[in-house]
């Protein structure tokens, strides 16, 4: 090949690089190694973290959750059609994707209860950042209202964000577990009208909130109002389009995408029709081909940054298309029953967990608002020494509450999903009554 | 299990029929799911939830049998090119194949099963993983410290805007304006505006560089920085880069590096010997992790020394004392956290494995392969189609069709329609923007020599076709599962959900 190009060395090719530039010794890395060797090497990474679900109970949740990944889900999902295939840019290739996406798109709308969502974002705290961005540019004003409820690595990625777009983010407080929004008769609003109110259903704590104040106040404000739903326990819950959101995002790792250590996960996305021409991200759209068979393809591309360049309406290109396809598997193979299944089971293992745990002494819950499918309690060792505790005995016993709540680092988030058994629960308790003596 | 269902025929494949959707298969009372058993007491949901949070009715989703959901979507598979397929010559996205021990990797229920919030004693495998990718990416690209935070490209991008606007603000200078060139990635400017800069577009010279007169006369001390890609989208190394750097750094702004195409340098030269002060990488791209289907990815961003105390955290680092060894620590001037964890965990993980597999010589073999093969089509078609600088390329080369636009009507855009059908992805077509009716082709170093001669000769064929049977390109693909779609219907009439379509009559 070199000779049909005239050239000596493979150095050659690089002769527009400026020797000055170059590489003189070669990459500082070790040199390659054979395949199962390198398999070897991440296996020993592998082995190295105790908090394994195969291996470790898991009752950690925020945002992250240990439900059923079904071989069946794992095994479509898998595919190399969706797994290596590139972004559905030629429709006529890629209306396995395509099509996909549009089953996706439905059933997020669904659960939303929202006529619209668009193909995937990044994970809940992208997911918040778009709709922030939306609610600004459709309300005409930076000032969001965003409640403590909202998971705090969202709110912190939110106030990121906001460094670069200028909008002005406001924490309203929890009080009892549920967000204090300002009275109605204080007028004018703390800070001026906000344009963006942004709540989260269940919250952080688990808590179930009452709605209607955010809304009230976007009825009275024009604002947008964001709701961040957990989309399992929206099986059992008021939609958030029910209660009236203009946008409803959330994290979909619980539909079939492993625990992964974070990532990669799916933000979800769902607005009313209203806000069409702002949505960021993709879209898919049915439509025909030249002999009118039905077919999809992206579409309102216009709002995307690749046409709009700086006017677009977000800068995301590369999603989440896979964690979409597989979420679409899995809710497919959820169904209608599967779905209300999932969180009755979530909820009756939740409320037996947290009655148990309650009854332990020193055991005290850390807010009293009904809860669903996660919930908080206050005990009196730091979380940070529990968890390690717990750990010895073989359990991941939670999410430490932290710094982002008042006398957070004595509160211990709890999820328990349907993954979970009695015997599981009930050993874990004793593992808690342990540590606390 | 339920009874089975649906249509178990290969219909799709052999007689290009419409795929239902899971709704249309749904049959009331099938299902799927199984779950393990709990044995907790029963208990109504009804003394669980207060009934004004309760849904009054169920979420309508499909109801299928497990058979009919496993047929349904291995037939939509069947409707889907992919890289295990077939070759991707798309240029600017680098589809090159994705090697299986990878998937091996991301599989591993010891990082798979990991929940990102477990205490760091008992994820010291994922933290001591991701340090070494870390310092691996930062030896690749010749940075002192990296976020691995970033989902992909467009988020890397601006979260290396935001640590320009942080820099800029601790030294007491905010500025407005970032500079890129006329050939950049849409996501580059889209990034630009969500970092609070206003875009200023430099031109590009008549061999395809930034043009230095018109960098010059844009560039004040109100300049942020310059997002740069190199090799450019062109395909061509910005031989003028020491004095680009020169002269942004003269005027206090800094040079961000858009790592798009860094899979043609790896080995041979690095951003950070350029001058680039940030960079962000397409883990995707050059470190072969799978697109699935539009993503996910990882954007990872390599900072200098003087922008680390910036970074996003918290950041997985070695610990100096106490009993563990690797542990998080956010740097004093964070700019916060960009993701809702630590990343595309998985995908990082793959990352590692690849530049493993390959170590210092195999990711200089990447590149040479990768340029080679580029520089061996733009010579094997250029008299085919007219090349549009026709100089030393690196790993990409971009063709125009203007002339077959002007003598036959036939646009960039039915080439690559018509390659479909002779089992190719089209190249990426209408970009860069600074080409006439661009044919954008990136071959990537996994594809053979008989690949890339049957591609060339695919491409030769429908250059030909189109003088010959100009209509014959123009309404391909024809061999596809389905032929052209129509675009403009799609946005006219907007159906992004199955319930938003018009009802059947009756």
């Amino acid at each position: 090949m070199l000779d049909f190009l005239g050239l000596g060395t493979l150095d050659d090719l690089f002769e527009t690089v400026p020797d000055a530039l170059r590489l003189a010794s070669g990459l500082d890395l070790p040199p390659g190694r054979g395949e199962p060797d390198v398999l070897a090497e991440m296996e020993a990474f592998a082995e190295a973290n105790r908090a394994r679900s195969d291996r470790m109970v898991c009752f950690a949740g925020a945002g992250a959750y240990d439900h059923e990944l079904p071989a069946v889900t794992r095994s479509l999902a898998g595919r190399s059609e969706f797994v290596t295939s590139y972004t559905p840019y030629q429709p006529e290739v890629a209306q396995g994707v395509l099509q996909a996406i549009f089953e996706y798109q439905t059933m997020v709308a669904r659960l939303a209860g929202l006529p619209v969502a668009n193909a995937s974002l990044y994970d809940g705290a992208s997911a918040l950042i778009e709709a922030i961005n939306l609610g600004v540019a459709a309300s005409g004003r930076p000032l969001v209202w965003v409640s403590q409820g909202v998971h705090p690595h969202w709110r912190a990625a939110a106030g990121t964000a906001a460094a670069g777009t200028g909008h002005d983010l406001r924490s309203v407080p929890l009080v009892d577990g549920v967000t204090a929004w300002p009275a109605p008769s204080e007028a004018p609003a703390p800070g001026g009208e906000p344009g963006v109110v942004v709540v989260a259903y269940p919250n952080h704590l688990g808590c179930l909130e009452d709605l209607e104040p955010a809304r009230a106040w976007c009825d009275r404000t024009g604002a947008v109002l964001v709701v961040a739903a957990d989309p399992v326990a929206a099986g059992l819950l008021r939609s958030g389009g029910d209660w009236g959101a203009d946008v409803v995002v959330g994290e979909g790792q619980a539909f079939g995408t492993p625990l992964g250590f974070g990532g990669p996960y799916l933000g979800l996305f769902a607005t009313a029709t209203d806000h069409l021409r702002r949505l960021p991200g993709r879209l898919v759209g049915e439509t025909v081909d030249t002999e009118g068979r039905r077919a999809y393809v992206t579409t309102l591309r216009t709002r995307e940054q690749d046409i709009r360049r700086e006017k677009a309406t977000s800068n995301v290109c590369t999603n989440q298309t896979l964690m979409a396809v597989t979420a679409a598997i899995q809710l497919g193979w959820l169904g209608t029953s599967g779905l209300v299944e999932l969180g009755q089971r979530c909820a009756v293992a939740t409320h037996y967990t947290r009655d148990a745990l309650l009854a332990l002494d020193g055991v005290e819950p850390y807010a009293e608002a009904p809860v669903v499918r996660e919930f908080a309690i206050r005990t009196p060792v730091t979380a940070d020494v529990l968890l390690e505790r717990l750990a010895d005995d073989g359990f991941l016993g939670g999410v430490a509450l932290g710094e982002a709540y008042p006398d957070g680092e004595r509160a211990l988030l709890i999820a328990v999903t349907e993954r979970r058994t009695r015997d599981e629960v009930d050993r874990f308790v004793a593992a808690v009554a342990g540590a606390l003596r | 299990m339920s009874a089975p269902g649906g249509r178990a025929t290969s219909a799709p494949l052999v007689g290009r029929e419409e795929e239902p959707t899971l709704f249309e298969l749904s049959r009331p009372g099938r299902r799927a799911w199984s779950f393990r058993t709990g044995g907790f007491p029963d208990r109504s949901v009804d003394d669980l939830v207060p009934p004004v949070h309760r849904r009054a009715h169920p979420v309508d989703l499909p109801e299928v049998s497990e058979r009919d959901l496993v047929a349904h979507v291995t037939r939509l598979s069947a409707r889907q090119f992919s890289v295990d397929l077939g070759a991707y010559p798309l240029g600017s996205c680098t589809m090159k194949y994705n090697p299986k021990v990878c998937d091996a990797v991301a599989a591993l229920p010891g990082l798979a099963g990991v929940h990102p919030a477990a205490p760091a004693s008992t994820v010291q495998g994922w933290l001591a993983l991701l340090v070494e990718l870390e310092e691996a990416l930062c030896a690749i690209t010749g940075m002192a410290a990296a976020t691995l935070q970033p989902a992909a490209g467009a988020a890397g991008e601006l979260t290396g805007l935001l640590l320009m606007r942080a820099w800029h603000a601790a030294a007491g200078r905010p500025r407005s304006k970032v500079i890129i060139p006329d050939s950049a990635h849409g996501t580059n400017p889209a990034s630009v505006t969500l970092g609070g800069y206003e875009v200023v577009t430099v031109s590009s010279d008549e061999r395809g560089c930034v043009d230095m007169d018109a960098l010059h006369r844009v560039l004040d001390e109100d300049v942020a920085g310059i997002m740069l890609t190199n090799p450019n989208t062109l395909g061509l190394f910005e031989e003028d880069i020491a004095r680009i750097a020169t002269a942004v750094h003269d005027v206090g702004g800094l040079l961000y590096y858009d790592g798009a195409n860094l899979n043609a340098i790896l080995g041979v030269v690095r951003p950070g010997d350029m001058g680039f002060d940030i960079v962000h990488m397409n883990l995707h791209k050059t470190f072969a992790t799978p697109h699935g289907g539009g993503g996910p990815g990882a954007g990872p961003v390599a900072v200098a020394e003087r922008l680390v105390p910036f970074l996003p955290g918290p950041r997985p680092v070695r610990t100096v004392d106490g009993p563990l060894g690797y542990g998080w620590h956010t740097p004093a001037r964070s700019i916060g956290r960009v993701h809702s964890w630590h990343g595309n965990a998985l995908v990082l993980a793959r990352a590692l494995a690849y530049i493993r597999v390959n170590g210092a010589d195999g990711l200089r073999r990447v590149a040479e392969a990768a340029v080679l093969n580029a520089n061996w089509l733009r010579r094997r078609l250029a008299g085919t189609l007219d090349v549009a600088y026709d100089r030393t390329c690196m790993h990409e080369v971009v063709f125009s069709a203007q002339r077959l636009r002007r003598d036959h009507g036939v646009r960039a855009l039915d080439v690559g329609k018509r390659l479909l059908d002779h089992g190719f992805h089209a190249p990426t077509v209408a970009f860069p923007l600074v080409v006439e009716e661009a044919l954008m082709v990136e071959p990537t170093e996994t594809e053979s020599p008989e690949t890339l001669e049957a591609l060339a000769a695919a491409i030769e064929a429908v250059v030909a076709e189109a003088a010959s049977h100009p209509a014959s390109v123009t309404a391909a693909p024809t061999a596809t599962p389905v032929g052209r779609v129509d675009e403009a219907r799609a946005a006219r009439r907007l159906v992004a959900t199955f319930d938003a379509r018009p009802t059947p009559e009756g």
